[in-house]
């Protein structure tokens, strides 16, 4: 990964690098532990070899309010397993991947990591273990100041979430707090995995065009042909979790047993195979997207 | 500066001290900004006669004022003056109905085609359902699934009054899995839809909102006791699940420094946290619990050292929760709320007493408080205000459950439906 700044300004960041530099990029999540550590390490591997420029890793909190039922399902498998902030932050610290990595969790885990409420200890551990950026689904901008500060001490960057409700003032105030990424939320609800592309997403893109940020559109995206048509909507990046959240839940776990009794039997390594097919798929998508936003007009007869 | 002025800029913060705050996904941030609008503009200054509307419709729909009702056999089986505030009088059953039907009208000021809550005990979720169905609102309910089971006799009244029930099956499912699931719903279709959020909870300005039409409460509760005993009471108790009917008791004594406020929680069968399990015996959150963020708002939880939520434990569904509002938390830390814990046994023979006593049977949730009551008359004063938030009738089959389960001092001898 690259540290070199593309521009004059300020030293630019690793997410901000991975996506600029590899345009258009993918960023893909699962959740950290489902179903074991083990796993996650040799599927976060996967999903780096099939492509993705950045990888996001959830680690789960009991209460998580803005997943659907396949991220909040893989959250109760992970947290089954005996998840923890120490074992994940050993996860990252293990992982070497091409692509950098961003945690995504709730603020209560960031709060309690050092045993007191406060943001710094789970930063500096973020930090430490070569973390690049932190998503947090409900730490509006209004209330993110102190861990916003924390991030810029260890040089982390902290990506908000753009919905399709933000407008206005609001939308400026965010857009110019923006690091790394703007994370667009392709339309209203929960995280999930959906059969077309909202048409809030093609709104949300052009609310967003005039602001000079990478923008990355999250949430229903699931194949490559909706990688296409957000990329050549306009979007820098298209961010896919639950779609490849399913290739995991369908393999089970050989340890863990009960869940997915039928499809137990794959090994781990066909899982681990679908996720890099399913991640290479999806940047095709992306980049046939891009080549369509370049392509010239198609002359007239 | 005019009154209303006043009142803006006091209610414009969005924190309690170091609790409150508005912890919720991005989507859900317009929404709330469109909440203290409309709370600034009806509840604050009455715009539109919003209020005149919310009194004359508590009064004649919920039958507002309910007595405070001199108790005189407690009186005199505790050698002091003891009233008890009447909430179960309330329509519905319970104080429930103050926040639901303010909230229903303000979400149809606001011009939302449809309203949702989450319930634990029912009680909320009964009373929304009365108040949409009174003001003519769409109203979906979600409810987890174990309370669903405990609760059945509300269900039915939500469904009578027209309203859907949703089963909520994730984790134990009661009270903090509804409010997922209802947060989820909001996020979905937040551009028409207002969230009745059942307590003093949640993200900013549901606690200061809910704490409003609670506070009819304790308002009527200052001037009755005024006009009957002369005097300002030595102490109100109330008991404590997310808050609400705790901090409409308590809010309008909040400057009578000389008024003891105490808040009673469910100590359930034990106070201590099972790490390894996830599970608290008890819904005791602002004796016990420790600061983090659940549900929109930085206050007192029962969790994990590493902030996991833990599943939390009371006789009572109403009191079954992780957490509680933040200011009732802020005035906790800041001493002016005192915080006490009474057992599932105690709450229930506190049930038992006053049903056997005064011929009230009241909600599991006030039979804390009247727990309480017995086990710390002689701290109270000599003369002492209870909320009984609710009627318990609801409570019926746990009470009788639970009691043939133990040896209870104030029970009466149930065998002899048995026979």
């Amino acid at each position: 990964m690259s540290h070199e700044s593309t521009t004059d300004a300020a030293i630019e960041s690793d997410v901000e690098a991975a996506i600029r530099e590899n345009h258009p990029a993918l960023i893909t999540y699962i959740t950290a532990g489902d179903p074991s550590l083990e796993e996650t390490k040799a599927y976060v591997e996967a999903l780096d070899r099939g492509g993705s420029d950045l990888i996001e890793l959830g680690l789960p909190f009991s209460e998580p309010i803005a997943e659907g039922p396949t991220i909040q399902a893989a959250i109760n498998r992970a947290l089954d397993a005996g998840t923890t902030p120490r074992g994940f932050f050993e996860l990252v610290d293990d992982l070497e991947t091409e692509a950098p990595l961003l945690v995504m969790t709730y603020y209560n885990m960031i709060l309690q990591f050092g045993g007191e409420p406060d943001v710094r200890p789970f930063v500096e551990r973020a930090a430490e273990v070569g973390l690049s950026g932190i998503i947090v689904p409900d730490l509006p901008a209004e209330e993110a100041d102190p861990l916003r500060e924390a991030c810029d001490d260890h040089g982390i960057d902290l990506v908000f979430i753009v919905a399709p409700t933000t407008e206005g003032e609001r939308l400026d105030r965010i857009m110019s707090q923006v690091s790394g990424f703007a994370y667009v939320q392709a339309r209203l609800g929960t995280t999930g995995a959906r059969a077309n592309v909202s048409t809030a997403t093609h709104d949300s893109l052009a609310r967003l065009s005039e602001y000079d940020v990478p923008k990355a559109v999250g949430f229903g995206v699931s194949e490559g042909d909706h990688a296409a048509e957000i990329i050549e909507a306009g979007a820098d990046g298209v961010i896919v979790g639950s779609a490849l959240v399913d290739i995991i839940a369908e393999h089970g776990s050989a340890d863990s047993g009960t869940e997915s009794q039928n499809t137990a039997e794959h090994a781990d390594g066909d899982a681990a195979a679908e996720l890099e097919a399913k991640a290479a798929e999806l940047k095709r998508g992306a980049r046939r997207g891009a080549a369509d936003e370049d392509a010239p007009e198609p002359e007239q007869p | 500066m005019s009154t209303s002025e006043r009142n803006r800029e006091r209610d414009s913060e969005s924190t309690f001290g170091d609790y409150g705050g508005q912890y919720v996904p991005e989507a859900l941030m317009p929404a709330l900004q469109e909440l203290e609008d409309a709370y600034e503009r009806y509840v604050l200054e009455n715009e539109d006669g919003f209020l005149d509307e919310f009194r004359e419709r508590i009064r004649d729909f919920g039958g507002r004022p309910t007595p405070l009702q001199r108790a005189d056999r407690l009186s005199d089986r505790y050698d002091r003056e003891i009233y008890l505030k009447r909430e179960d009088l309330v329509h519905g059953g319970a104080h429930k109905l103050n926040n639901a039907l303010g909230q229903v009208l303000l979400a149809k000021y606001m011009g939302k085609e449809r309203v949702i809550a989450e319930t634990g005990a029912g009680q909320h979720g009964t009373a929304t359902a009365m108040a949409a169905a009174h003001l003519d609102v769409p109203c979906e309910i979600y409810m987890g699934r174990t309370d669903i089971n405990r609760q059945r006799p509300n269900v039915y009244r939500m469904r009578m009054n027209g309203a859907e029930v949703n089963p909520v099956t994730a984790g134990s499912g009661t009270l903090k899995e509804a409010i997922n699931e209802t947060m989820r719903d909001w996020a979905t279709t937040v551009e028409r839809t207002h969230y009745v959020i059942g307590s003093v909870v949640g993200p900013h300005p549901f606690p200061k909102l809910v704490r409003d039409f609670q506070s009819v409460i304790g308002r009527e509760a200052r001037e009755q006791i005024r006009d009957r005993a002369g005097r300002l009471p030595d102490s109100v108790v109330a008991c404590a699940g997310g808050g609400s009917n705790t901090m409409g008791a308590f809010h309008e004594f909040v400057p009578d420094e000389d008024v003891d406020l105490v808040a009673v929680e469910a100590g359930g069968s034990s106070l201590e946290i099972d790490e390894a399990a996830g599970l608290a015996p008890n819904s005791a959150t602002l004796s016990t619990g420790t600061d983090g963020v659940l549900h929109g708002a930085m206050t007192k939880l029962l969790q994990q050292r590493d902030g996991q939520i833990v599943e939390s434990h009371s006789v009572s569904a109403g009191l079954d929760y992780a957490g509680v509002g933040p200011e009732l938390a802020h005035l906790v830390e800041t001493g002016r709320v005192t915080p006490v814990t009474v057992d599932d046994e105690a709450a229930l023979n506190g049930f038992h007493r006053l049903s056997n006593l005064e011929g009230i049977i009241p909600a599991l949730e006030s039979s804390h408080a009247l727990g309480y009551l017995e086990e710390a008359h002689e701290e109270l004063g000599d003369l002492v205000v209870v909320n009984v938030s609710g009627r318990g009738d609801k409570d019926l089959e746990t009470v009788l459950e639970e009691t043939e389960n133990r040896d209870l001092a104030a029970a009466p001898d149930v065998e002899v439906f048995d026979q």
